[in-house]
């Protein structure tokens, strides 16, 4: 029945765009229609995560699909129903959010199409994450994948656009490519294309190894761990807002997704998985975060943290690994429990904050962060969902980023505090450096608010914003409200968490008690409720005493000087400098300053950058050389159908040959 | 009964005290330099000052500007809720609120910054960006601290950390404990501005931290950050008292030692800022590493 429900949504999501593509007057009509088709795809995905969490888990579905291998298998578990919630709301969220923000008039060339490839995208990581059939999967997962590119590439008439989804298509492929190793590697092993548990003890320690760094580097590519990231950056900044909400919201998850279910088929997987997959969370979490404060680009900022965040992630599924192989359930628990908690908090904050730049960028018409300022009197709601997400990013109570966060910290710290068994200090490790990604997201996200929202409005266009509509503050308060309610009541998302964690990890017992056992969720609220009532009456003390006292307004001190202009406010790229500075050995911070010469200096200028130093001097490089080695195959890529086919009909009498 | 009593001293004590703080701090300063100095009591008339005054607000700030102040004393208030003071455990506690402290003290942090950042005030801003940078490198050695003391109480409840049991472990693991000591005086007096990080008392705005975030904050606001302040001074303090403390069975011997003790950490902070210069702003991150390291020394002792 849910797994019926979901089909139905995901094939209405994948259809909401033909109709407004196919028809012949596209306008404000198509618009909508294609909107609520989407929408109710959404709204039936939705309805059956209801019900699989109200009444339990459904019959698996299987239809006889005619290739061979494959197996039009799905089915609904713990793990694919949390990761489902983020795929569903965000998506639903964005097609409103794109109803005012992409409108049709004002893009009569990229709407329809951007419409069509919303659903397919969608659809795509909804089929993905059901499927129980590796070729299945690589359906969902191309669809995904090719959409997405469209995606970014919507604005293809700017170059930036171009460049970036050509980066981004590279990227996927590879990743793909890994993935059809990796699923070889697993039928080989097992006889079939069923995404089931392994007997991994008949599987050779290098084949597992080799698997392993497929399933890393094919799921880490789309994650956007670092190194893996280079696509990153780029594609979420040039999409279209309610594009890379999606894309940094939920199809980065998918990587994730990817990584959660190939690990969970391995009942015993060795502890220096853990341990690698750990090390990489704790370089993407800070490295990160740190590329982000150097960005100027307020899109391209939140895309660093997106990086960041992932890292956060793999560090609680690296704490999980370890504890798997060591058979420590608290371990398992905390770190998978935190770690796919943040799967959804991210989702969530980070959506939101992608859609509130979205509105100041359609608002000024640009994202450089030192052309704003100001915005929070213009735009007070955009605003204050801004506020909220930066809250919740930075992991600071009382909401949601702070508990998934505290989720892993006690898995982190439980590793040196283990009453019986061996302690694993090499994790412990990773609590100061969590609390390092922390401070570093709290530095960057008072550059980015301050300068964006606060002070006074740098340029003309920041000076004369206005608020967005309702169509695109409606979908920011949606996503405000899951952030608070996790954050005030995490309690509510026990259950779906222990379902989740026990769809990893089948021998464990009774999830549920000993998540409640091991986390004091009940104290979180009690402490986020108080910090919120004491806040309020503190505020409402303060109010008051500014009332019943005597109140001037006048302008800012500036130390004595009289004539200050919004330009001599601090820049975000000053607030940064310190930070880039002390970590100029891996960001690199490009500065372009003319001498200064005469006795008089005449007008100046100065410049500085923070490109991707993975992407400049590790990836394009490469991507280079093999253009070079593979131009010399050009001879067999004519781009006649005719030839290709003769190419795969000689390919298939080889292998008739061969068999 | 006893553990009302605990908990009663102990709000009243983490709410009248801490002003009393930056008051000795400034009467050993006093009387280094040769002075009189002001009243140990200065800070307390100052607040009840401000608390009467009126204020001039910003024609450029928002809501911001006044939330700044009303979450920075709220957050370290409720953070002080969860320290163990002097004889008891903390009136609040529960796996996993160390976390919870650091955090909270890093929401205040942000809103200092934000209104700091709301008067567009070019000194403002470079005075956020300052506290913010520092706290980034000061946040790992407090967390390195807190896991020699997990492992070594095997608690991860600030109150069990910062236990009775604690005074024993000396013995065997003074060596870590004594670097978390060293680590954790050294986070006090960054995450306090004290020198040589910061000078209060300097009169030239470029070379402050602190100071120069709340410049344009006024009466009662400016009260709430001066008071939250000694809050967080006084947190910090007794961070570190509890981790030399000794341990006695009676309850007004334990108060009366923290007291002292707390106060006596105020007079070597008026002595390190007595005989020491503030250090280059360049050089801060230096030494706020070599704390980091200090704290990491100490677990790797523990879990080699």
């Amino acid at each position: 029945m849910n797994e019926w429900l979901l089909i139905a949504g995901v094939v209405l999501t994948a259809l909401s765009g033909v109709p407004g593509y196919l028809t012949r007057y596209p306008g404000p009509v198509t618009q909508w229609v294609t909107t609520l088709i989407a929408v109710s795809g959404s709204t039936l995905g939705l309805l059956a995560l209801c019900m699989f969490w109200t009444m339990g888990e459904g019959q698996s579905v299987v239809l006889p699909w005619p290739i061979p291998g494959a197996e039009f298998a799905v089915a609904l578990d713990g793990l694919a129903a949390l990761f489902l919630l983020p795929v569903f709301l965000v998506s639903l969220v964005g097609s409103v959010y794109g109803l005012a923000y992409w409108k049709e008039s004002e893009h009569p060339d990229s709407g329809r199409k951007l419409r069509l490839f919303y659903g397919i995208l969608t659809a795509g990581m909804g089929l993905l994450v059901i499927a129980r059939n590796s070729i299945l999967f690589l359906f969902g997962w191309e669809g995904m994948a090719l959409s997405a590119f469209f995606l970014v590439t919507a604005e293809d008439g700017k170059q930036e656009a171009r460049e970036a989804g050509w980066v981004y298509l590279v990227a996927t492929h590879i990743a793909t490519l890994c993935l059809f190793g990796l699923f070889a590697i697993l039928h080989a092993a097992s006889g079939s294309f069923a995404l089931a548990p392994l007997a991994w003890d008949k599987v050779s320690p290098r084949t597992a190894t080799l698997a392993f760094t497929l399933t890393l580097l094919g799921f880490g590519i789309k994650a956007g761990i670092m190194p893996l990231h280079v696509w990153l950056p780029g594609s979420h900044a040039v999409a279209p807002t309610h594009v890379s909400a999606i894309l940094s919201g939920v199809i980065i998850k998918m990587g994730i997704y990817g990584l959660v279910r190939i690990t969970s088929l391995i009942p015993h997987p060795p502890v220096e998985w853990g341990e690698i997959i750990l090390a990489l969370g704790v370089a993407s979490g800070i490295l990160g975060v740190v590329f982000a404060i150097g960005q100027h680009d307020l899109k391209r900022l939140l895309a660093y943290h997106s990086i960041e965040n992932i890292g956060i992630i793999v560090i609680g599924l690296g704490l999980a690994l370890v504890g798997r192989s060591l058979g420590r359930s608290g371990w398992i628990i905390l770190g998978l429990g935190g770690s796919l908690l943040h799967v959804w908090n991210h989702a969530f904050f980070k959506s939101l904050l992608f859609l509130s730049a979205g509105s100041v960028v359609h608002a000024t018409h640009t994202r450089e962060i030192d052309h704003l300022g100001g915005l929070a009197k213009r735009m007070p709601v955009t605003a204050a969902c801004f506020l909220i997400g930066s809250v919740a990013i930075c992991g600071l109570p009382p909401l949601n980023g702070f508990v998934s966060e505290f989720l892993i910290y006690l898995g982190l710290f439980g590793t040196l505090v283990s009453g019986d068994g061996p302690s694993y200090a090499g994790a412990a490790f990773a609590a100061p450096a969590l609390a390092l990604i922390g401070a570093l997201a709290i530095a960057c996200f008072a550059k980015a608010y301050g300068a964006v929202f606060l002070g006074t409005a740098r340029t003309h266009h920041a000076d004369h914003a206005n608020e967005a509509p309702w169509a695109m503050l409606a979908p920011l308060l949606v996503l405000v409200a899951a952030c608070v309610v996790i954050g005030l009541t995490p309690v509510v998302v026990v259950p779906a968490l222990a379902r989740a964690i026990s769809a990893w990890a089948p021998e464990l017992r009774d999830v549920e008690a000993e998540l409640v056992a091991l986390a004091p969720l009940k104290w979180v609220s009690v402490m986020s409720l108080a910090l919120l009532t004491a806040l309020a009456a503190a505020g409402f003390l303060l109010r008051y005493r500014l009332r019943t006292g005597a109140v001037e307004h006048g302008p800012t001190w500036a130390c004595g000087y009289v004539a200050p202009t919004p330009r001599m406010q601090y820049t975000s790229s000053s607030f940064a400098q310190s930070l880039v500075n002390l970590f100029g050995r891996v960001l690199r911070p490009k500065t372009l300053r003319p001498p200064t010469l005469a006795l008089f200096p005449q007008k100046s200028e100065f410049q500085s950058k923070v490109s991707d130093v993975v992407l400049d001097e590790a990836a394009l490089p490469v991507f280079r050389l093999a253009g070079y080695l593979f131009s010399r195959f050009r001879v067999f890529q004519q781009g006649s159908v005719q030839s290709y086919l003769l190419y795969l009909f000689i390919a298939l009498i080889a292998l008739l040959l061969w068999r | 009964m006893n553990a009302a009593i605990q908990n009663t001293m102990h709000v009243v004590v983490a709410l009248v005290l801490p002003p009393l703080l930056p008051g000795v701090i400034a009467k050993t300063k006093a009387l280094f330099a040769g002075r009189v100095g002001p009243p140990v009591l200065q800070p307390y008339y100052d607040l009840i000052k401000l608390f009467r005054k009126g204020s001039v607000i910003s024609t450029t700030t928002t809501g911001v500007f006044l939330a700044g102040p009303v979450v920075g004393l709220v957050t370290v208030t409720m953070a002080l809720l969860l320290v163990p003071l002097g004889h008891s455990d903390a009136p609040i506690s529960f796996t996993g609120d160390l976390v919870l402290l650091a955090y909270l003290l890093g929401l205040g942090r942000f809103f200092t910054a934000l209104a700091a950042l709301d008067t567009g005030s070019a000194f403002e801003g470079m005075g956020a960006a300052r506290e913010v940078t520092f706290a980034c490198l000061a946040e790992p050695a407090l967390f390195l601290g807190l896991l020699v003391l997990a492992k070594l109480s095997g608690s991860l409840q600030l109150a069990g950390m910062l236990g009775n049991s604690l005074a024993s472990h000396w013995s065997g693991a003074g060596a870590s404990l004594a670097l978390v000591l060293i680590s954790w005086f050294i986070v006090l007096l960054a995450e306090n501005c004290r020198i040589p990080f910061d000078d209060p008392n300097t009169h030239l705005e470029l070379t402050m931290i602190h100071e120069v975030m709340v410049l344009d904050h006024s009466g009662p606001a400016l009260g709430m950050i001066l008071y939250g302040a000694a809050l967080k001074l006084f947190l910090f303090g007794a961070l570190v008292v509890r981790l030399v403390m000794p341990r006695t069975t009676f309850a007004w011997l334990d108060w009366l030692i923290f007291v002292g003790a707390i106060l006596g950490v105020s007079v070597v902070v008026g002595v390190v800022e007595s005989s020491l210069a503030r250090l280059r702003l360049t050089h801060v991150p230096v030494l706020l590493v070599t704390a980091c390291l200090l704290s990491a020394f100490g677990v790797i002792l523990l879990v080699r």
